[in-house]
């Protein structure tokens, strides 16, 4: 899995509050529209500025808080094709993965705002071509690869019949 | 092979194979449960999967406790849903009223050794009864539901080792804001803290809040064995009969050990927008605040409300205080309102508000107002946590919290202790 697009530059600790709000929580079955306030409270031009493809470059522990699966959920469905960051809050990671949302553990700090950047999943690389710098990251482990090759939790489980690790 | 934590001791009975750190695993779960936020989506990727909906209806629950009872239309038919799917699988639904879903899990369901998986991060509370329990997504809950177990990576373990006991004014609550204070918000991130030494002095309730903070310093799990106290709660819960010792091996090996002497542990706040952000009670006395919420999973039990009333009986909130009391359960409420607790509050100008999550989640019952500062006994500060981001949260006590509603300003409650 190859992506490219334009980085979106987020801080560290950026919580499940952040990326979809409690006071969203009447929208929470109807995603498209809690989608248009995707990190309302981290950046509030993110929803309106971003094309699809765009990725986000984080510091770290991202997603941390609740387990709202909808953070991630929105992610995918604002069309963000993958998060990378210096490390992830464990839920959040999980749930990315288990909804097919890449996610990428790397040193982001090469990465500027705006930088056209592009991550090849199964290589572990990412490329900033803004800086012509790139930084490897370790392949996600086999079990989790292919959850996400898979699309997500619920395919893999439709393709296989249980949970293959 | 050396031993085993309790972590790998729970996962390697439920998976049947020699479960060690950093091993992955597909475990059979012994209760998967979701709250009103995270259900409708739960139940949604159930019927997406297409198979037959719940393994083990009699181990899968739905409570409604985020919003109970409903603030709005949308709210309202995700109650309807989940009541729905609930009466055609035979799952379990825990009601409008009966209160959150951690304390209900302590209450009614948690024995010691049990798997639990529950669409909620504070699902780690039950750790407390000396369970592997602990916090995913919906999809991994739906799974867990829909084929009766699912998928672990075994988690590292840190000894987390108690030694004396807490003075006269200080609590569970600020032991654990102490502790990730200094390992910070992702400390433990991955990993599970297990809980060993001198556990006697702190009751059920104490282990309970400790437990339910374990994911602020961003653990899997919050695990204390099961002892004697474990064995006597289940017992006064009517299911005695249930209770098994629950502990590491004597060559258990931890990736590391942090050691806390009790009695040096002082009334600890965490200061906006971080929880690792603490400080001491006292180096911020004169902070004024609008709102104090004494409640929710973290703090909402009985021994809470008595330690609040303790310092409100026959006292008056502060002018221009809102006190909010939120009991985390019926049962809870119950017997607060026999203890004449519920009494002390409304006549010190409080309000009670029914046993549920509340104003924690930003959803209703107490959203701040722009610049306003509120002093809560629940477990996040973040921004928006409480539906605005304007607004600031500081993390404490109930008794901290009583005494900051007494004088309308951060208070150190031994200042105010009768």
């Amino acid at each position: 899995m190859k992506f490219k697009g334009r980085a979106w530059i987020l801080g560290d600790h950026i919580s499940t509050d952040h990326i979809a709000p409690g006071r969203y929580f009447h929208l929470r079955s109807n995603l498209p529209e809690l989608a248009r306030h995707v990190l309302e409270d981290a950046r509030g031009d993110f929803a309106s500025g971003m094309n699809p493809g765009d990725l986000i470059v984080a510091g770290e522990n991202f997603g941390l808080g609740s387990s709202r699966e909808h953070a991630p959920a929105i992610i995918k469905l604002a069309g963000v094709s993958a998060v990378l960051a210096r490390s992830f809050a464990r839920i959040f990671f999980r749930n990315a993965v288990n909804i097919g949302l890449p996610v990428v553990i790397v040193d982001t700090s090469f990465i500027g705002e705006g930088d056209e950047i592009e991550v090849d999943l199964a290589e572990g690389i990412v490329r900033d071509f803004s800086s012509g710098q790139e930084a490897h990251f370790p392949p996600l482990s086999p079990p989790l690869l292919r959850i996400l090759e898979d699309g997500g939790l619920v395919e893999h489980v439709k393709r296989h019949g249980e949970i293959i690790l | 092979m050396s031993g085993k934590t309790i972590a790998e001791k729970i996962l390697s009975e439920k998976s049947t194979q020699d479960a060690r750190a950093g091993d992955m695993v597909v475990a059979r779960v012994d209760l998967a449960f979701a709250q009103d936020g995270t259900g409708p989506l739960t139940i949604r990727q159930i019927r997406n999967l297409g198979l037959s909906p719940v393994a083990q209806p009699a181990a899968t629950v739905f409570f409604l406790d985020h919003a109970a009872p409903s603030p709005r239309k949308e709210l309202s038919n995700d109650h309807l849903l989940m009541r729905e799917f609930s009466g055609t699988t035979g799952a379990v639904i825990s009601e409008v009223g009966e209160g959150i879903c951690h304390q209900l899990v302590a209450e009614e369901r948690a024995v010691p050794g049990m798997l639990i998986v529950g669409a909620d991060s504070h699902t780690c509370t039950a750790g407390a009864l000396g369970a592997f329990a602990t916090g995913m997504g919906s999809t991994d809950v739906a799974m867990a539901m829909a084929l009766g177990k699912t998928w672990f990576r075994v988690p590292e373990s840190i000894r987390v080792l108690i030694r004396g006991q807490l003075g006269k004014g200080v609590y569970a609550k600020d032991l654990i804001l102490h502790l990730i204070g200094e390992i910070g918000s992702d400390g433990a991130d991955y990993k599970a803290l297990e809980f060993m030494g001198d556990l006697e002095s702190l009751d059920m309730e104490s282990r309970l809040t400790i437990a339910n903070m374990a994911v602020e310093a961003g653990a899997k799990a919050g695990i204390f064995p099961a002892d004697r106290i474990t064995r006597a709660f289940l017992e006064d819960e009517g299911r005695g009969d249930r209770f098994r010792e629950v502990g590491p091996d004597r060559e258990a090996e931890y990736e590391q050990t942090l050691e806390y002497d009790l009695s040096s542990i002082e009334p600890t706040v965490s200061q906006p927008h971080r929880v690792d952000h603490t400080a001491l009670v006292k180096n911020l006395s004169g902070v004024k605040v609008d709102q104090v919420l004494i409640g929710t999973c973290t703090n909402g039990r009985l021994s809470d409300l008595e330690a609040a009333a303790e310092i409100l009986r026959g006292r008056s909130v502060a002018p221009g205080v809102r006190l909010l009391v939120c009991p985390a359960s019926r049962k809870v409420y119950l017997r607060a309102m026999a203890e004449g607790l519920l009494q002390v509050f409304m006549e010190a100008g409080g309000l009670v508000l029914p046993p549920g999550c509340g104003p924690c989640v930003g959803v209703h019952q107490g959203i701040l107002g722009d610049g306003e500062v509120c002093l809560s006994t629940q477990n996040r500060n973040f921004e928006g946590r409480m539906g605005n981001p304007k607004g600031c949260i500081y993390l404490s006590s109930p008794a901290t919290a009583a005494a900051t509603a007494l004088r309308g300003h951060i208070t150190d409650p031994r200042e105010v202790l009768p």
